[in-house]
């Protein structure tokens, strides 16, 4: 368990800048995901802590120790690589065991310890193997079992995912997660996955060309987004983005002319917005005193529990969650009304959130019945 | 796709491989045959034919201590110049892998040597090797008589061996480079966290990956050791002093050409491609069978 704090931090190759002056404090034991689009620096940050990558400025200090001048082995980091870089000569067992090897534990502790890990990893029957006898979630859970043999402080996991199948993916995330909770190291993931990044994540880092654009809870991002890039990348469909200007009134204008009502702000007449809103907080039909808001729609993506409508609106891309039955002979027009509680608002020059009195909406109260557990 | 082409006529595909028929023909079964003729009779001396004795020349060989001897020094040429040239390129290869200062340069300039004809490099090296210039003359002055190829054996051994791994060295150091580089980065990188220096991840992961690299020169090292040899040892000692550096092959055309014993050189040229043989076949074995990692 280790505090990881991380300050000014910079990288650059040549004059090419890969992550600039980055803060970030990770508090001990927590699950940190870093989340951002491919080439954001994601491999290049974890690289950076595990001490892979010299840093080109800034400073890195794990338990108040500063890092920079060390070596990796002195830095106490394990780390998941994406491609798993298992030693490919070495069995199962062999490969678990290096690092313990390395350190000179005796050959018999070694081995109680391998299959001890092996144990949880559920790899016991696979010791004598090499990797390339392994399937990919194999080689997955070897490459997890030789980070955690060595009892690190500090996690760090590169997409050590993106290689398996959707069911194995999902799977692993699972025992990833339950496997944080019971040795309680401080861990950080990197993933382009947002869903990964929701389902696992204590706090998560959204990284965007080297800069960190907001760091918080899965539900911070999905509720109050730092930016207008924070918006289009976390969630699934994404959040709906729509240019529009402020009108005398305090009302929002379309690029189609089209009149919305805005939330409680104070920007001055004419100032250019992004008016973002979920797909599934729109809601379907006229609103009672504006009929004209309506939704071209282009095609319908039916998912079973809820279909997503496609179309534009006001000429931007937008997208509806709709109740299945809608599916059936979808009319050409769709009729919204957009919720003034629900609606989010971006600068639309630097992309920032402007803050609302709608921008709580996550304080909706919901009532929990406390229920005893059915006797099994 | 069909990748071969088919001609309208069948002789046209023969005619066009007529060229290298020929070439083949000419210059390698039809000598070859005659060697084997060659080793199986015995020339008469003023001419007139051969007389067929069968193995008699090859049991002659075989009785010869001289024989012998030269098989012995082949051997120990072949081990140490296999070794040295190796072990440098290895060393070489590793340190240009580090990216250590003046890497590029080496990269650049180690395969020249390979390119030199044994000829002329055995020339520049018996000047090196010289006792009494140089280096080494300095060396004779500090310790008398230390150090003289044309007198000493164990001094024109270790001469040619010398010569002969430099121009190796290149050639090995090219392929353990691009194997090093073939290795994975991340694989150094999870070495280095778990905690190996780099020493002992050379030790440990670049060099067990190194193993079917190590094969593969291993065979084709020894195999030109046999071969082409005989370029530094005729220019740098001429097979001495005293037979010290006599390898099959010199003796070969030493037998033949100085000694004018046509079908003993044959007898003897037959050993050694069949040795040669035996060791590409070992060599295609090994490439075949080499364990490849992903
Ligand atoms: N050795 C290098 N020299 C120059 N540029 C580099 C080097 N390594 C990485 N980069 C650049 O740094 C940027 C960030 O790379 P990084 O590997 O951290 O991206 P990432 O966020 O992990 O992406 P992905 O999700 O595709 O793995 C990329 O634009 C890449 O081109
Ligand atoms: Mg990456």
């Amino acid at each position: 368990m280790a505090d990881i704090s991380l300050r000014k931090v910079a990288k650059s190759y040549g004059k090419t800048s890969v992550v600039e002056a980055l803060d970030l404090d990770i508090h001990s034991g927590e699950f940190i995901v870093v989340l951002g689009p491919s080439g954001c620096g994601k491999s290049t940050l974890l690289r950076m802590i595990a001490g892979l990558e010299e840093i080109s400025g800034g400073e890195i200090a794990i338990e108040d120790r500063v890092v920079d001048r060390l070596e990796p082995r002195e830095r106490g980091c394990a780390m998941v690589f994406q491609n798993y870089a298992l030693y490919p000569h070495m069995t199962v067992a062999d490969n678990i065991g290096y690092s313990l090897k390395v350190a000179g534990v005796p050959k018999a502790e070694r081995r109680a310890r391998i299959e001890k890990v092996a144990a949880t990893l559920a790899l016991d029957t696979l010791l004598d193997r090499r990797p390339a006898q392994l399937s990919g979630g194999q080689r997955q859970r070897v490459a997890m079992g030789r980070a955690m043999i060595r009892e690190p402080k500090v996690f760090l996991f590169d997409e050590p995912l993106s290689n398996l199948d959707a069911k194995l993916r999902v799977q692993m995330r699972i025992e990833i997660r339950k496997l944080h909770n019971r040795l309680a190291a401080t861990s950080i993931f990197v993933t382009h996955d947002q869903v990964e990044a929701m389902t696992l994540a204590d706090r998560i880092v959204v990284m965007n060309a080297g800069k960190v654009e907001q760091v918080g809870t899965p539900l911070d991002l999905w509720n109050r987004p730092a930016s207008r890039f924070v918006a289009g990348f976390v969630g699934s469909p994404p959040m709906n983005l729509v240019e529009a200007t402020i009108a005398a009134d305090g009302a929002g204008v379309l690029a189609d002319g089209t009149r919305i009502d805005l939330p409680e702000h104070r920007l001055a007449r004419d100032a250019a917005v992004i008016v973002g809103v979920r797909a599934e907080d729109v809601r379907i039909g006229p609103a009672v005193n504006d009929p004209r808001l309506v939704l071209g729609v282009e095609f319908i993506e039916r998912l079973g529990s809820a279909s997503l409508v496609h179309g534009r609106l006001a000429g931007a891309d937008f997208v509806v969650t709709a109740p299945p039955a809608l599916a059936e002979g979808a009319p050409e027009g769709l009729a919204l009304t957009l919720p003034v509680d629900r609606l989010h608002l971006f600068d639309a020059v630097d992309g920032r959130r402007i803050e609302t009195d709608a921008s709580s909406v996550e304080a909706l109260p919901i009532a929990f019945e406390t229920v005893a557990a059915p006797a099994l | 796709m069909e990748r071969r082409a088919s001609f309208r006529h069948w002789w046209i595909g023969i005619a066009f491989a007529v060229p290298q028929i020929v070439l083949i023909f000419t210059f390698f079964y039809w000598p070859a045959g005659q060697a084997v003729y060659w080793s199986m009779t015995l020339q008469q001396p003023w001419g007139g034919g051969n007389i067929w004795v069968g193995f008699d020349n090859f049991r002659q060989i075989f009785a010869d201590a001289l024989y012998w001897n030269s098989v012995a020094l082949s051997t120990v040429f072949a081990l140490f110049s296999t070794v040295l040239s190796m072990g440098l390129a290895l060393m070489l290869a590793v340190f240009v892998d580090r990216e250590l200062t003046g890497s590029k340069i080496y990269r650049v300039v180690m395969i020249w040597p390979y390119g030199i004809a044994a000829p002329a490099l055995a020339l520049a090296f018996r000047f090196i090797m010289a006792p009494e210039a140089g280096f080494l003359s300095f060396v004779n002055r500090l310790w008398p008589g230390l150090w003289d190829p044309g007198l000493d054996g164990t001094d024109a051994m270790i001469s040619v061996i010398v010569a002969f791994s430099w121009k190796y060295v290149g050639y090995d150091f090219v392929f353990f480079l691009s194997a090093l580089q073939g290795i994975p980065k991340a694989l150094k990188e999870a070495a280095a966290l778990d905690g190996a220096g780099w020493l002992r991840r050379l030790w440990d992961v670049q060099l067990p990956l190194l193993t079917p690299t190590v094969f593969f020169l291993l065979v084709i090292d020894i195999t030109e050791s046999f071969q082409d040899s005989f370029g530094i040892v005729d220019i740098m000692t001429s097979g001495g002093p005293a037979r010290a550096t006599e390898l099959m092959v010199y003796k070969i055309y030493f037998d033949g050409f100085k000694g004018l014993d046509y079908s003993g050189a044959a007898a003897q040229s037959i050993i050694l491609m069949g040795l040669i043989v035996a060791l590409t076949v070992l060599q295609f074995r090994f490439i075949e069978r080499r364990v490849h990692y992903k």
